[in-house]
């Protein structure tokens, strides 16, 4: 390709930007208007609000038309992105189906199952939750021990074990996960991949109630749950790959648009000014901090950009999405831990109504160097596939 | 949106890497630091290539592109360390040139053969524009030609333009001999003046934009050529039985400056384009760029020592070569704390989210 850099976008991608800017701003509710969707009522709203979404086809906008999208590319979807946080929208319920198991399903998925699972994921009517981790095998996901086995009587695969740390799994309708399917086999074969609807007999889900208090994730424990053979995704005992392409969608490009990102910095730049106004010496100890998370941020915006390119032009994502990892999770706390010191005492408010939006980040900002793999693990990762560093 | 390097300018690159790999080694800045003034045949390989006259009009044999076209080979420079001054020369002296060369001061009738002598002839310069006078200014030591500033005493900025023969420059030692830091013995006079007032500002500070960035480029290039030393010497060191790149320990110190890299290298390349084009965030973007390539410089040294031990804290090994370039260049031309603070100042004047992106 000898396209030159330029960093602008076209007039097209800058058309469905105003189309989006306005469908945003006639619709979406005011900033922090719904409740937390961690809570069964704000679960519900958050669903709501994706229906609403879904109608106008704004929901999953770089799907194909037949799914619910309107077919856009990758570079439109971080336009759609950018107008999304900058109307300050609510936070989508439906995040792990729509950024982490559709690209899934469009790389693995049967026609039948694209065409049985996306459009409900597209209108919020099946919202799904994760279950990758078990209660001995996190980090070391490769060492689950929820089991799997095949069984002609019931006409499928009968689904025995625990899994843990399942977001939005407490009012979530769907999993997605990985079981041990040939006990025999090496740590990381013989792992199937399975779609689990939670309604199934012998599910059981027992939220757990997080630090902040609500019950954003839950355990999910499975007593020989019958699940037919149309629900494994990719091929039997070869669930591995599958589950790292979905741990590369959380990683990478798909789950954590810069344009989070990038709003919250222009907040902070905002909640720094007032701070200036009211106590300018206290204030100016922040700046430093300030302006570093800003720039944590402009820099993931501009690499987002620089790994769009490289994708559109046929590149593809391998080990870069851990180095992406750690870099948007230390961006997130870094932007929070700024605006927290810049609030100094006020930082501790919290409750009775009291909207404490930087506050509320900050705990959320805590599990990202946790979730999707810990940093820990990604940066072993980025040491031995990047740096060519032996495994330990 | 289009944010890749074209064919021709990885191809150009990758010319580039190979002439230094095979004419910089790290044999060539141990004679460099020996003997700094000796003006090795590399230069005029680069010049040769098209590489010192880059910037320069195609009227005076250059081949008139811009800092996205060179910073990608200031990357290669940064990668071996190159002693010779192409980011002042082709990066800084030569846009400023062009851009009050259509003055009508005496130095702006030189502008032109100045041009044609880099172009042509890889004439060397220095720029010092940022320093104060009595400062040592970077490769002054040796230049052909001197780049400055001054304040004339009625307030109005000033550039002025010393060819190697009308100046004294009194070298200063630096940690790496190869900056030939260098004090020029001068007062501006009207012969010197090459433009004053508004549109000397303008260009100084469009200077400045310009040097954080190429600066970046070079820490991009010396960032990795550090980490890559390191990650070869953890594979093949081995302690307690094993290679110490198996440990988790060191694994992590370079897998965090990795990640610290590979998020300035956009910076630097998103701000190469930002002032190109001349948008109208391009001084924060250059900011950003000289910021986050000093903190990924600074980092890549320090861990870069961390791994090699004791061996790297001798003469004998080579990453030393590589850390004192890499220390002085991340304080040159603002320190990452100078950059910061100067983003912050611009945040709270003006739009606070991205504007690079959106339709000029």
């Amino acid at each position: 390709m000898d396209q030159p850099l330029d960093l602008r976008f076209t007039d097209a991608e800058e058309a469905f930007r105003a189309e989006a800017r306005r469908w945003l701003a006639s619709h979406a509710p005011p900033p922090r208007a719904l409740p937390s969707l961690d809570t069964a009522e704000g679960f519900e709203a958050h669903r709501s609000w994706e229906r609403e979404m879904a109608a106008d086809r704004w929901s999953v906008v770089s799907w194909p038309e037949e799914y619910g999208g309107r077919g856009v590319g990758l570079l439109e979807w971080l336009v759609f992105e950018e107008e999304y946080w900058r109307a300050e929208a609510p936070l989508r319920v439906s995040q792990n189906g729509i950024f982490l198991l559709a690209p899934t399903l469009f790389e693995f998925g049967t026609a039948e199952q694209r065409a049985r699972f996306l459009p409900p994921m597209a209108t919020g009517d099946e919202i799904w939750c994760q279950g990758w981790s078990e209660p001995d095998a996190g980090s070391d996901l490769a060492g689950i021990r929820s089991r799997a086995r095949r069984s002609d009587a019931e006409g499928g695969w009968v689904l025995t074990g625990q899994k843990t740390w399942a977001s939005r799994g407490a009012f979530a309708e769907w999993c997605f996960g990985l079981f041990r399917t040939d006990p025999d086999a090496e740590r990381h074969r013989g792992l199937t991949y399975f779609l689990v609807d939670l309604a199934s007999p012998g599910v059981t889900v027992r939220p757990i109630p997080q630090l902040d208090g609500e019950t954003g994730f839950a355990e999910l424990f499975f007593e020989e749950v019958v699940v037919p053979d149309a629900q494994v995704l990719g091929e039997v005992d070869r669930g591995w790959n599958v589950a790292m392409a979905t741990a590369g969608s959380e990683r990478g490009l798909s789950l954590r648009s810069p344009a989070r990102y990038t709003e919250a910095a222009g907040r902070l730049v905002d909640l720094y000014q007032h701070g200036l106004a009211r106590d300018p010496e206290r204030t100016r100890r922040s700046a430093d901090a300030v302006a570093q998370a800003w720039m944590d941020a402009e820099a993931y915006r501009l690499h987002t950009l620089w790994t769009a390119t490289r994708v559109l032009e046929g590149g593809s994502v391998g080990a870069e999405a851990s180095a992406n990892k750690i870099h948007w999770s230390e961006t997130d706390l870094a932007i929070h831990r700024a605006a927290l010191a810049v609030l100094g005492p006020e930082a501790e408010v919290h409750g009775g109504g009291v909207d404490a939006p930087w506050l509320d980040g900050f705990l959320f900002a805590l599990a990202g160097p946790i979730y999707a793999g810990t940093n820990e693990v990604q940066r072993n990762v980025v040491a031995e596939r990047l740096l060519g560093l032996p495994r330990g | 949106m289009h944010f890749a390097f074209t064919d021709q300018q990885l191809g150009f690159r990758d010319a580039v890497r190979q002439l230094l790999a095979k004419e910089c080694t790290t044999a060539d800045l141990r004679t460099a630091y020996e003997d700094p003034s000796a003006r090795p045949a590399r230069w005029h390989s680069l010049a040769g290539l098209g590489v010192v006259g880059l910037t320069a009009p195609e009227a005076a044999g250059g081949l008139g592109l811009g800092l996205v076209d060179l910073v990608l080979l200031l990357e290669e420079a940064g990668r071996v360390a190159l002693p010779e001054p192409l980011t002042d020369t082709t990066a800084l002296a030569v846009p400023l040139l062009v851009e009050l060369g259509a003055g009508t001061t005496p130095a702006a009738g030189r502008v032109g053969a100045w041009i044609e002598a880099v172009a042509r002839g890889g004439l060397a310069a220095a720029v010092g524009t940022d320093r104060a006078p009595g400062d040592a200014v970077a490769g002054a030591d040796g230049a052909d030609l001197v780049v400055l500033a001054s304040v004339a005493a009625d307030g109005t900025p000033e550039v002025h333009v010393l060819d190697a023969g009308a100046v004294a420059v009194e070298p200063v030692p630096s940690l790496d001999p190869t900056r030939r830091l260098g004090r020029p013995v001068w007062s501006p006079t009207s012969d010197t003046l090459l433009g004053s007032g508004p549109e000397a500002a303008t260009a100084l500070s469009r200077t400045a934009d310009r040097a954080a960035v190429a600066v970046g480029a070079e820490l991009l290039g010396l960032a990795e050529a550090l980490l890559g030393r390191a990650a070869a010497y953890a594979k093949e060191r081995q302690q307690f039985g094993r290679p110490i790149g198996s440990f988790q320990a060191v694994k992590h110190l370079l897998a965090g400056a990795q990640v610290r890299l590979e998020f300035a290298r956009p910076c630097v390349y998103g701000a190469a384009w930002a002032l190109d084009v001349g948008t109208p965030d391009s001084s924060r973007a250059a900011s950003v760029a000289k910021a986050y390539a000093s903190e990924a410089g600074l980092e890549a040294a320090r861990v870069a020592l961390q791994v090699h031990g004791a061996i790297g804290y001798t003469w004998e090994c080579d990453v030393h070569l590589f850390l004192k370039r890499t220390w002085a260049l991340a304080e040159a031309w603002g320190s990452a704390a100078d950059h910061r603070a100067r983003l912050l100042d611009s945040l709270l004047a003006g739009p606070r989210r991205p504007q690079g992106s959106a339709t000029a």
